[in-house]
């Protein structure tokens, strides 16, 4: 095995120190009624990208601040170099550009109120294409492994994903965590039946009672208060039943290997919310939903993103490469277009969860460096705002 | 390991293993791996079940709880024989 504190990638070294593996000039939309501005700049200016996304009006209290967060922490992100905002208005729309400009990356906002669609689509525009000769001249350079941010959920579970790639996702966290990673699982109800086990993963029991006092919380104000069933539709879905999982706890136990046999996490991060704590492995409340997870997990700061599945989800993401990794030798058959990290060797006992770690750090690497993951090639940008209730 | 398992069991005292082959038809006689620590034993697929499905490794009566990775993953709501194949049909969580 290499000496992974000697291991280092090429990337883009922000500003604000951190360090990102994509270049994206982003046109960011506040609201959903900004979006056909954002995507005729993105058509105008080459080498930009458009977020579209369906909300941003009339939300308030923590809905509305999960939305902010998610917007400005999506800006923020390390693999995006520069940021055009277009809102409807000007109050909200700056309010997102100052959060976003205090990573010290160009940004600058527009609102179509007043101006029109047209002229705010000639003047963004203009200063997009500025911000792509820019972003096009920014270099990659030498950083150490322990500066990426990795995160990870899976999706479209089965029974494989207990046995291969989410132990295989785990084992790289008991490899990279030590050298100064920072981390970051979630998926809140998917924990249902592997509570006891995660609560106990925590650093120390003040976390655990956190953590514990959070995933009830889930349970009892929005699962127990909205059930219109016993959720067998919903958990396990339908999915995960014709993969072979039969229960909650059973999927829930298989969840958990992805935070390996040594991990424990160092604190607990709102939907959004950067890490506080410094290096480590932070849980996320988040949904369960493959896109919505990553999407909150991107805004939180985190550049590279692990996905174990078993029935094979497709999921990307705008600004994140989400790395595929399946143990089960059907969905490879059937799906290999979907795969970046092929596994199934675990189920012939051919390959260790050791070795799979090792191949997903290789992966991890060569990802960071540049290539482009299946769900890139293949145009998934999966963008999905949480919504914790309906809009004013 | 020469050949190639049929079925993956978590723990020793577990109630249940996975298919981990494609096309598993009824009277094979499985290899039977445990991960936890490379231990093999012979058990015979009494049904076709797919890849990713569950095969009860002993006779569990209705009301028996189900063990997968050495923890409890459900109540039985209805008999399974050795051999056969244990899901929806017949498992279920205790939870809701």
């Amino acid at each position: 095995m290499t000496d992974l504190s000697k291991v280092t990638i090429q990337g883009y070294r922000r500003d604000n120190g951190r360090v990102g593996v994509r270049n994206h000039v982003l046109i960011l939309p506040l609201d959903d009624i900004s979006n056909a501005a954002c995507e005729a700049v993105a058509n105008n200016i080459k080498g930009t990208l458009a977020i579209p996304h369906a909300y941003g009006r009339l939300q308030f209290g923590i809905d509305l601040d999960v939305h902010f967060r998610t917007i400005i922490g999506t800006g923020c992100n390390p693999n995006v170099a520069a940021v055009v905002v277009i809102g409807i208005e000007p109050g909200w729309t700056q309010k997102v550009v100052d959060g976003i400009a205090a990573t010290g990356k160009p940004v600058e906002g527009f609102s179509i109120e007043q101006n029109g669609d047209l002229k705010t689509i000639m003047n963004a525009s203009r200063a997009a294409k500025d911000m792509v000769h820019y972003a096009s001249e920014l270099q990659r350079e030498e950083c150490s492994i322990s500066d990426l941010w990795i995160s990870t959920k899976c999706g479209e579970s089965d029974t494989t994903t207990g046995l291969g790639s989410c132990p295989t996702v785990g084992n790289m966290y008991d490899k990279l965590l030590p050298h100064g990673i920072y981390g970051c699982f979630g998926e809140t109800s998917e924990i249902t039946g592997a509570e006891h086990i995660c609560k106990k993963r925590a650093i120390n029991e003040e976390v655990g009672e956190r953590w514990y006092k959070m995933w009830k919380a889930y349970s009892e104000e929005v699962i127990f208060a909205n059930q219109t069933d016993d959720l067998s539709d919903s958990q396990p879905t339908k999915g995960n039943i014709e993969g072979g999982l039969t229960t909650i706890e059973e999927k829930a136990l298989g969840n958990l290997e992805k935070i390996g046999r040594t991990s424990q996490y160092i604190d607990i991060l709102e939907p959004a919310e950067a890490p506080q704590s410094g290096k480590g492995l932070y849980f996320m409340d988040s949904s369960s939903a493959a896109a919505e997870c990553v999407t909150l997990m991107a805004a939180g700061g985190y550049v590279l993103h692990t996905f174990p599945t078993g029935q094979g989800n497709v999921i990307g993401n705008p600004i994140v490469p989400v790395i595929k990794i399946t143990a089960n030798p059907r969905t490879v058959r059937t799906m290999s277009e979907h795969v970046d990290v092929d596994v199934s060797g675990i189920l012939r006992r051919d390959m260790t969860i050791d070795q799979a770690g090792d191949e997903l750090i290789e992966m991890i690497c060569r990802t960071a460096n540049g290539r482009n993951t299946a769900a890139e090639a293949l145009g998934h940008r999966e963008f999905s705002m949480t919504k914790y209730y309906r809009s004013a | 390991m020469s050949e190639i398992p049929h079925l993956l069991v978590h723990e020793q005292g577990d109630s249940v293993g996975v298919v981990v082959v494609e096309g598993l038809e009824a009277n094979t006689d499985m290899l039977v791996c445990v991960t936890h620590d490379n231990s093999t034993f012979r058990l015979t697929a009494l049904e076709a079940v797919p890849i990713g499905h569950k095969i009860a490794l002993k006779d569990l009566a209705k009301g028996d709880t189900v063990f997968k990775y050495g923890e409890d993953i459900g109540i039985m709501t209805a008999d399974v024989k050795k051999g056969h194949h244990l899901h929806t049909q017949n498992c279920k969580t205790k939870r809701w």
